[in-house]
Parts: C-alpha cells; sequence; structure tokens
C-alpha cells in the first residue's frame, strides 16, 4: 500500500519556511553546477563552430596555434598549388594565405588591456568562412588601411566601433564594417588585408594558410603528401579541429574548477536537506506510529519519506536550473590560455545539462533523505504511538 | 551568565542537528577560504613585484620583439641603474600538460635584478660558464625531481627545435612570495641557435626589465623611454613591473571574478542552513520561549537566546573550517604543482571567514528571533511544535 503523493507534498507545503530555506540551498549548488557546464559548453559550442569542416589550417610543425606559427612565402605558394585544393569559378584556388598577430587594445569602461587578434587575409578569406556576415558598414578594400571588427570586439573595445580608429605599426586604420560569426571564434577577432598588415608589422612570413579540399575526404591522403613534402615544414589540420584543440585548457580549467566546487557545496546543500528530513522525521513520530497501525509497511513509510526529499531536492532544482538559464543572455570573456587572446563566449542550455542538473539535485535529495527516511521506516509502533 | 549556560544547553539539546549544521559551515568556511586563497594566488606575482623594476615591450603586444641595439640607449637614460632582457620561450616538456614559465635571459645581469632568487655564488658561477646552462626555482625542481646536471629536453614551440639545457642551479626565493617555479637559460644560447635557423629573426629581445633607482621617478622615466623609439619600428611601452604583472591578471578577470562571486554563493547556502536549522528551533521551542516570558523575561532576553544560540554554533563551525584550511590549502598547492607558484594563505582570509561565519549566525537568527520575541503568551503556550 502506498503514501499518496498529495499527502507527502502537503507535508512540506505545511513547513514553508523550512522547504523554502532547504530549496533555495539546493537551488543555489544546481545553478552553480548548471552554470559551469553550460560555460563549458558556450566554449566548446563557440571554438567549433569557428572550423569549417572542410576548411584544412597548414601551420608550422610544433606551432600550437596561428600567432606561434610562421609559413614562408615560397611554402604558402607550393601548397596553394596543390591538386586537392578545390577552384573557384573563375579557376582560382580557394585559399587564403593569413597573417595572425595579437595586439593590445584597451577595454571600453575599465581601460584595461587585452590582447586581440588581428588576422590579415587574402581576398578569399571571407569566402572560406561562410558564418562571417557584415551585419554594418562595409567590407576593407584590399591595398588600403582599413579594417572590420567582429561584434564581440566592436562592442567591448575602445577603438573598435565603425568610424573610430586604432594605431598600430605606424599607421591609423580605420573601422569600416562590423560583423557577425555567428558566435564563433572570428567573433572576437578583427580582420584586415593581409599584405598591408605584414607591412606595417614588418613581418615576412604568414602565419597559416588556409584551404578548401575539393573533396572532403581526401583530407588524410592531402596532410600525409603535405607532410611528407621535404620542401615544407609545415603540419595540416582540420579547421574544426584545429580550433576545439585550442579549448581544451580552458575546458578543462572551467569544467575541473566548477565539478570541484559544485560537489564541496552539493555537500553543504545534503546536510541542509538532512536537517530538514531529521526534522521532519521527529515531529511525526506520533504520525508514523499512526501510519503504521493503520497498516502501512515500513517500506510504504521510507518511501514516502524519500520521496518527500526527493520532491524536496526537484524544487530545488528546477529553481537553479530557471535562475541558470537566465545566465544564457549574459556574455563572457576572458583570455584564451592557449591562443593569449580574448574570446567572448556565452552560456549555452541543451538538453543534456538539464538532465544532469536535475539528475544531480536528485542524487542530493536521495542522499540526503536515505538515513532519515531510515530512521523513520525502523519506529517501533508502540514506542511511536506513546511519544506523543 | 545563566543565559550563556542556557545557550550551551539549547545548542546541544539536538545533538545531530547541531553537529550537521556545524559540518555544513566547516565545509562552508573551508571552501570560501580555499577560494579566497585561489584569488590571491592569481595576484601574487603582483605583489611581489619590486617598485624599482620597469618592463619595457613592444607598444603593439608582447607578441612583437623589441631590437638588440635598444639596450645601449635605454640604459644611457637618465635615472637608468641597470638593465637586462628576457625572452618567452615557451618549449614542452615532455608533454603540453607540463606547463611551466621559461625564459632566456640576458646571463647573470638579469638574475642580478632580482636579489629575491637566492642562488650560491658557485651555482652562478657554473651557470655563468655553460653556455647550454640552466638553472630553475625550488619549486619546479622539487615538482619534477630536477637535480644538478641533469639534462632537460624542451620542445621549442615558438623557437622551432629540440633544445636540451643542463641544470647548473636551483634558486629558492627570498620570501615566501618569490615564484621559485621558473626555468632561465641564456639569451646568447638561444641567440646563436636562431642566427642559423632563422636569422631574420636573430638579435630581438622579448621585454627589457629596466631597474631604476627611485621609484618615484618610475612615470617620468617611463615617459622618456617611450619618448626615444616614438615613431620607430618598434615603438616601445613602458610600466611598472605590478602594472605589467596586472596586465596579465585582467586577462583572466572575468574568470577571477566568477570564482569570487562563487565564493560568496558558499556563504549564501550555507546560510540558508544554518537558518533553516534556528527557524526549526525556534518554531519546536514556541511554547517554552511562551513559558520564558510568562514568568517574567523580557523579550530582549529570548533574542539574546536565540541569537546566542547561533552565533555560537557559528563560531565553532568557522573556527574548526579555518583549521582545516591550513592542512587543505597545503594539499591542494602540492597537487597543483607549478600551476600557482605561489599558494599562501592571507592573514585577511581568515578575517573574511570568521566575518561571513558572524553575519551567517546573525542573519539566521532574525527571523526566528523576531517571531519568539512577538508571541503572544497564550498562544505560545498552546503551540504544540
Amino acid at each position: 500500500m502506498k503514501i499518496p503523493l498529495q499527502y507527502i507534498a502537503l507535508n512540506l507545503w505545511t513547513r514553508r519556511l523550512t522547504t523554502a530555506l532547504t530549496a533555495g540551498g539546493l537551488a543555489l549548488v544546481v545553478f552553480v553546477f548548471a552554470t559551469v557546464l553550460m560555460l563549458d559548453e558556450g566554449l566548446k559550442k563557440t571554438l567549433v563552430t569557428t572550423g569549417e569542416y572542410d576548411n584544412v589550417v597548414l601551420i608550422r610543425r610544433a606551432a600550437d596555434t596561428e600567432v606561434q606559427s610562421s609559413v614562408e612565402r615560397d611554402q604558402a605558394a607550393i601548397t596553394a598549388s596543390h591538386a586537392a585544393i578545390a577552384l573557384g569559378t573563375n579557376g582560382e584556388p580557394q585559399v587564403s594565405k593569413e597573417t595572425v598577430v595579437l595586439i593590445v587594445l584597451n577595454k571600453r569602461g575599465s581601460d584595461k588591456p587585452s590582447n586581440v587578434i588581428i588576422r590579415g587575409i587574402s581576398p578569399l578569406g571571407a569566402m572560406l568562412r561562410p558564418q562571417v556576415k557584415l551585419t554594418s558598414g562595409r567590407m576593407f578594400r584590399p591595398g588600403s588601411s582599413e579594417i572590420i571588427a567582429g561584434s564581440g570586439i566592436a562592442k567591448q573595445f575602445v577603438g573598435a566601433g565603425i568610424g573610430e580608429t586604432l594605431r598600430f605599426g605606424q599607421r591609423e586604420w580605420t573601422v569600416v564594417g562590423q560583423f557577425d560569426a555567428a558566435n564563433s571564434g572570428f567573433d572576437s577577432e578583427i580582420w584586415g588585408d593581409a599584405d598591408q598588415l605584414m607591412q606595417a608589422f614588418r613581418r615576412q612570413a604568414y602565419s597559416s594558410v588556409i584551404v578548401r579540399l575539393n573533396n572532403s575526404q581526401r583530407f588524410d591522403a592531402f596532410k600525409q603528401e603535405i607532410e611528407s613534402d621535404p620542401r615544407l615544414t609545415l603540419e595540416a589540420k582540420r579547421e574544426q579541429i584545429f580550433y576545439a584543440d585550442q579549448s581544451k585548457a580552458l575546458s578543462t580549467f572551467i569544467s575541473i574548477l566548477g565539478i570541484t566546487l559544485s560537489v564541496i557545496f552539493s555537500l553543504g546543500a545534503m546536510i541542509g536537506a538532512m536537517i530538514t528530513m531529521y526534522a521532519s522525521v521527529a515531529n511525526r513520530v506520533a504520525e508514523i506510529g499512526t501510519l503504521r497501525s493503520l497498516g502501512f509497511r515500513r517500506s510504504s513509510i521510507l518511501v514516502a519519506f524519500l520521496a518527500e526529499s526527493l520532491l524536496l531536492s526537484l524544487v530545488g532544482g528546477v529553481v537553479g536550473l530557471l535562475l541558470a538559464s537566465l545566465m544564457q543572455t549574459v556574455s563572457f570573456s576572458t583570455t584564451n590560455f592557449q591562443s593569449f587572446s580574448e574570446l567572448a563566449f556565452g552560456f549555452e542550455l541543451n538538453a543534456t545539462i538539464i538532465v544532469k542538473s536535475l539528475a544531480f539535485s536528485l542524487v542530493m535529495g536521495l542522499l540526503g533523505g536515505f538515513l532519515p527516511a531510515l530512521k523513520a521506516a525502523r519506529m517501533k509502533i508502540v514506542d511511536s504511538l506513546r511519544a506523543a | 551568565m545563566f543565559a550563556l549556560r542556557l545557550i550551551l544547553k539549547n545548542a546541544l539539546r539536538h545533538r545531530l542537528r547541531t553537529s550537521l549544521t556545524i559540518l555544513g559551515l566547516v565545509i562552508a568556511t573551508l571552501s570560501f577560504g580555499l577560494l579566497q586563497t585561489v584569488i590571491s594566488a592569481f595576484y601574487a606575482g603582483a605583489e611581489a613585484s619590486s617598485a624599482t623594476r620597469l618592463v619595457t615591450r613592444n607598444a603593439i603586444s608582447l607578441v612583437f620583439p623589441l631590437p638588440l641595439s635598444y639596450s645601449p640607449k635605454i640604459r644611457g637614460i637618465e635615472g637608468v641603474t641597470g638593465i637586462a632582457h628576457a625572452n618567452w620561450f615557451g618549449g614542452i616538456y615532455q608533454e603540453p600538460k607540463n606547463f611551466f614559465p621559461q625564459f632566456a635571459i640576458s646571463g647573470v645581469e638579469y638574475l642580478k635584478l632580482y636579489p629575491e632568487f637566492v642562488l650560491n655564488d658557485k651555482e652562478q658561477a657554473a651557470f655563468a660558464h655553460d653556455r647550454k646552462g640552466c638553472i630553475v626555482g625550488r619549486k619546479l625542481a622539487n615538482q619534477y625531481g630536477f637535480k644538478l646536471g641533469d639534462v632537460i629536453p624542451l620542445k621549442g614551440t615558438i623557437f622551432p627545435g629540440q633544445w636540451e639545457f643542463v641544470v647548473r642551479g636551483i634558486y629558492d626565493g627570498k620570501q615566501a612570495n618569490t615564484d621559485t617555479s621558473q626555468f632561465f637559460f641564456h639569451w646568447d644560447y638561444l641567440n646563436e641557435t636562431i642566427k642559423k635557423t632563422a636569422p631574420s629573426r636573430a638579435n630581438q629581445v622579448g621585454v627589457y626589465i629596466v631597474q631604476i633607482g627611485n621609484p618615484d621617478n618610475a612615470a617620468a622615466i617611463s615617459r622618456t623611454l617611450d619618448e626615444q623609439f616614438r615613431n620607430s619600428l618598434a615603438e616601445t611601452l613602458t610600466e611598472t613591473e605590478q602594472a605589467f604583472q596586472l596586465g596579465f591578471i585582467s586577462m583572466s578577470e572575468a574568470i577571477i571574478v566568477a570564482i569570487r562571486v562563487v565564493s560568496f554563493v558558499v556563504i549564501v547556502i550555507i546560510m540558508a542552513v544554518m537558518a533553516n536549522t534556528m527557524a526549526m528551533s525556534a518554531r519546536e521551542r514556541l511554547s517554552e520561549y511562551a513559558t520564558l516570558k510568562a514568568l517574567g523575561f523580557p523579550p530582549r532576553f529570548l533574542v539574546l537566546l536565540i541569537f546566542g544560540e547561533s552565533l555560537l554554533i557559528a563560531l565553532i563551525g568557522s573556527l574548526l573550517g579555518i583549521a582545516l584550511l591550513f592542512p587543505s590549502a597545503a594539499a591542494f598547492s602540492a597537487k597543483l604543482g607549478t600551476f600557482f607558484p605561489v599558494f599562501d594563505i592571507a592573514p585577511q582570509t581568515l578575517l573574511l571567514q570568521l566575518a561571513c561565519a558572524a553575519v551567517v549566525g546573525l542573519v539566521a537568527a532574525i527571523v526566528p528571533a523576531v517571531r519568539s520575541a512577538r508571541i503572544n503568551i497564550v498562544d505560545g503556550l498552546r503551540s504544540i511544535g
């Protein structure tokens, strides 16, 4: 025979203040847990959508990032003439020889400096990234000191809005356009003409070469040919994997920190649930005796108290998730240790995170409620009836 | 005295509940303390910096080098008493996760600018005489078991190739907050190798460390220095060592802010738990409180009882948490190795822990205290908890 759920829910309702405080503690823990998962998910999504699966990034061997890499002009030319590269409508190979450097810009408002990626692209560079769309202004003119800024940069940094100018490499650079890159890593970059930027920075070599393959399946063969060519000292990676690799350190840092915190905090919340449930048992000794003498089994009592605790934690979990879902409107921006540059990303909520967070809150309820429920179930009928 | 005994008796009435609450407080103060220590570890580099050292780098960003030829020009500026240079090497020791900072430094003159790095004369001479020699900090040496004479292989990422260095010295820190997780080797060795493999990148320096006689002149000297190279191919940006270090910290600011917020969230969580405990205790004792009132005790006596009990529990929990902070910080620091070069508990952290516990104790007692002070004697006596 089961004790009805309504009876259990009413028990929680009777002690509203206690229920609210306990559920509030649980909600905060679930909130921390969920936001960390969301942040990690947002970071991964940002860096994975940065890369196009069909594109290949070529950088110098042993360099981890484009900033560390250098690709000599002759090597870039050899790569660009490879037969596996897709051709455009006019028969030109779909290649962008790029130069990537960091410049220090100050944040609007706080004036705090941060490293920003500035990418010089070839005329085809924008076409190789179909997710990048100009939202206002126009494209920079090749051969001029004009640049365009990603949406994450334009908002955050002094001098990066349309019409403003930035000074570096003995020149004034005018921002003529703003682009949106669908929340990918390019949103945190500034783009300009590769040749102009190389001249300004007195660089002889490119940083990377981006190519599109005519047949994506041929990637392994292409990689093998490039890496075994004695004239080249390059390494080929799919663009998607290249960017995903760059998020590893930051992603590990966020998840380790977050999970450690959640576990420690959950101990606190579990103790809260345990105190509440013990009190709930202690206050209802006579009631438990009555239920038992009416014929409810020990197991029904155990289940009823566990259900009460689970219900309590579910309320906390749902409230915590609701709070966390508000975080989706907030954007988070920090330095990615690996590329040593500013990266903006959001909090990303998905079904897996919802399930994980609710499961996490239920586990807290189960662990917190088990001992008190056991105590309730083990009471002797006579003793408990006498206690009243 | 009577009130104190009553408070103690009340606190001990529900042993299980009180000990669970104390346990929760211990966890909360402990994690709050650890998080505060993590935050201060981020700032350790800036705190250990000297007011008489300036750092000059390329104005565009740290990725761009400065020519070696700037050295005599900077030395000639009035007020400059010493100069050294260094390059960030960024090599990989066995695996990318074994990260530690590596600098190619301009030999002994660099070490002279850093009196906080304590190295005995014999080891310093051995380093000076060995072109491929290197010196490592004590913490780094302990983590990877480096000993004098060991060969350390590094895979270059910025400077390609496989590099090998021989440990010629292990330095200690003069103060507790000195960073002893660094790795230094000869800039000359780096430069000679680069001359052969990538001549266009030779004779270039990452940063200049400029020593000045009087810290009050830091701003003026920085201005003169940067003025000298204005409109050149490599414009400079000079700032005090502290500002330079703070620049690094501000890059991870979002993460630091998040940790700071979260460290207070744990206090709020425990506040909810503690408030719950106090609310439950007060509700169960309503009839007792009414009896006390009927005996003639004024409402403020009840308020005193409830606040006293709440503060007592909070205090015990936080003291235990503080006591546990020391061993756990030591374990945490050992586990993280060189990730945080300095991981020390600041005295302010302990005060903050106590203050937070006091706030938790006070806030938790407000609602129950107000309720019981207001209770009507007849209603209270009738209440059955």
